[in-house]
């Protein structure tokens, strides 16, 4: 029953008629399904394939509206058919559905093309607020601790939720452009119903104009359990990822100075800054051992 | 029976599921609402919103757990991990009592997100006994399993639904969360009597009840909750509480989510079938 629910749908979803084997399915059904006055054997089960297809792709539809923006409805669809069915589901919560996505298009970048480095982009942005949303918010380390330790022994951890991305395309100023869209477009929208696949029934916008490539910084964290996109200097980015990687305040500061192309700027003035700003927003914490 | 042992000797009245569209109304308004019904596997994170909610809410109201990937009747083990944080939130809530659905929905470590049916044999009710009993003895508060809506029957089967459940809540010594409206459904899509599964299940270890509406296809019922609770339903109901008492009941509804008060409005229609029970119970 397992392999019958999670074999993908036909284009006109339904089951597939033919089995892995050849067979016919309704024969596979037939096997352990008992028919009733009403509907067959192979009717009951495709219940069941339907409304977990219906149910995981609606799901990535919803976590992925960027995506689909940037390579389209048909295009999304198929794409996250073909990573559900390569990549099922393994956690108990429908929130992990996209984890591996990443790493299926990386093995499968045709799903993207033409524009697979802005998709990939845009998938990782979009899996980032997932993580930002409710992972976990480790205690704050102690200010003593950050006074007492010169910054040549200080290291500090950074919130699980906080994720730094290196992008090449404006993905967070056109997500929120596609946020503003389906929030005009979805406003009138009829509620699902089982017999047709949920996001069908969704009018389709206008293509949106995708963005052009420039090379950003992006924290996505959350703050007071809202969810924010903060672009950052190429310098403070390096300190942030030189911290995550456990290296001393004294050497992160320094390295990203030292590969900083920026000159005569008051870098202690400057970090001194973000260091407050970083740590109002909560970002640091007890490095895990 | 009302308070008993598998809700914990509470006392609870009509509740309602906590749903999305509905916290900020809540939050603000602190509506008098007997109990909320969470689900928990929306609650086993590690942060964020979903947990100041939580925490908010569990300030004011009495909040019981509803699990929907436990899959006690899984021929795999119980996940382990999934034990974990279910006992983590558990110790968060305090819900008096846990409750999880009488189903299988994932194999080879691969979910279906679904609450599958099994086939009503007796090696299965003791496969699904035993993860019953683990899932207790680990998470140390009593359990509910609820019969699950279906749509299909399996030769296999030895027995009828209710005869499964029946065998598999005495072999667990648990109690049962009984779904008015799932019995419904399955009733229509299997062609049995649901006052024959009303009548035959062991009162006694009934901790809640579930209502909810359904939707009607052209040769199925399915359980969509995203309707109020229909007239053939809540004549069940009424059976149900003649038989078992006046017992915690929580209205389901978790698609077209309309207004907490229309919502919280439905849910309280299932006090005029307690108090009729009271004032025929007192004649």
């Amino acid at each position: 029953m397992a392999s019958a629910i999670f074999r993908p749908l036909t284009d006109d979803n339904r089951m597939q008629p033919q089995w892995t084997d050849g067979s016919r399915t309704a024969l596979v059904a037939e096997r352990f399904i008992k028919p009733n006055d009403r509907l067959t054997s192979f009717d009951r089960l495709e219940i069941y394939n339907r409304v977990y297809w219906f149910r995981v792709l609606d799901c990535l539809y919803d976590d992925y509206p960027g995506l689909r923006a940037i390579v389209g409805e048909k295009r999304f669809m198929e794409l996250a058919t073909a990573y559900l069915t390569k990549y099922p589901s393994v956690s108990f919560t429908l929130r992990n559905l996209g984890e591996r996505l990443e790493k299926f298009l990386r093995e499968e970048p045709h799903w993207l093309a033409p524009h697979q480095e802005l998709a990939l982009d845009m998938a990782r942005f979009e899996w980032a607020q997932v993580v930002a949303f409710d992972d976990a918010a480790l205690p704050a380390i102690a200010t003593d601790e950050v006074l007492d330790t010169p910054p040549s022994k200080l290291r500090i951890g950074l919130q699980p939720y906080l994720s730094l991305l290196v992008l090449n395309y404006a993905v967070d100023r056109f997500f929120v452009a596609v946020q503003k869209r389906e929030a005009d477009v979805l406003r009138d929208e009829a509620s699902n119903t089982f017999e047709t696949m949920p996001h069908s029934k969704r009018p389709r916008g206008k293509r949106m104009r995708l963005p052009r490539r420039q090379h950003i910084h992006v924290a996505v964290h959350r703050y007071d359990n809202s969810l924010f996109y903060k672009r950052l200097d190429p310098e403070a980015f390096a300190i942030l990822q030189s911290l995550r990687r456990g290296e001393t305040v004294e050497k992160a500061c320094t390295n990203a100075i030292a590969s900083s192309s920026l000159k005569k700027i008051n870098w202690a003035a400057r970090i001194k800054t973000w260091f407050e700003d970083w740590s109002s927003l909560g970002w640091f914490c007890q490095r895990l051992k | 029976m009302p308070a008993n042992q598998f809700n914990n000797f509470t006392d609870y009245g009509i509740g309602l599921g906590l749903r999305v569209p509905h916290y900020r109304h809540i939050l603000r308004n602190k509506p008098v609402v007997d109990w909320f019904e969470i689900i928990s596997e929306n609650f086993m994170v590690d942060g964020g919103r979903p947990l100041e909610v939580l925490d908010q809410i569990l300030e004011q109201y009495h909040v019981v757990q509803h699990g929907v990937a436990m899959y006690f009747g899984s021929a795999d083990r119980l996940n382990r991990e999934h034990l974990k944080k279910l006992k983590r939130l558990v110790k968060r809530t305090n819900t008096p009592w846990l409750s999880d659905h009488l189903c299988w929905g994932s194999v080879d470590g691969r979910y279906t997100h679904d609450l599958l049916p099994m086939p009503y044999t007796f090696a299965a009710a003791r496969a699904t006994a035993a993860n019953i009993r683990e899932a207790r003895d680990f998470l140390e508060v009593p359990i509910c399993v609820e019969n699950v809506s279906s749509y299909a029957e399996f030769h296999a089967s030895e027995m009828t639904e209710w005869e499964f459940l029946s065998e598999v809540t005495e072999l667990a010594d648990c109690g049962i969360l009984l779904d008015v409206n799932n019995i419904y459904v399955s009733s229509r899509n299997h062609n049995f009597d649901p006052y024959e599964y009303l009548n035959n299940v062991p009162h006694h270890r009934v901790g809640q009840i579930h209502i909810a509406g359904h939707s009607k296809f052209e040769k199925y019922i399915l359980d969509t909750h995203d309707h109020p609770v229909l007239d053939p339903v809540w004549k069940m109901y009424a059976h149900a509480i003649r038989l078992i008492g006046k017992t915690a009941t929580l209205l389901e509804w978790d698609d077209r989510i309309p207004s907490f008060d229309e919502v919280h409005h439905e849910a309280l229609k299932a006090n005029q079938f307690v108090e009729k029970q009271f004032e025929t119970a007192a004649a």
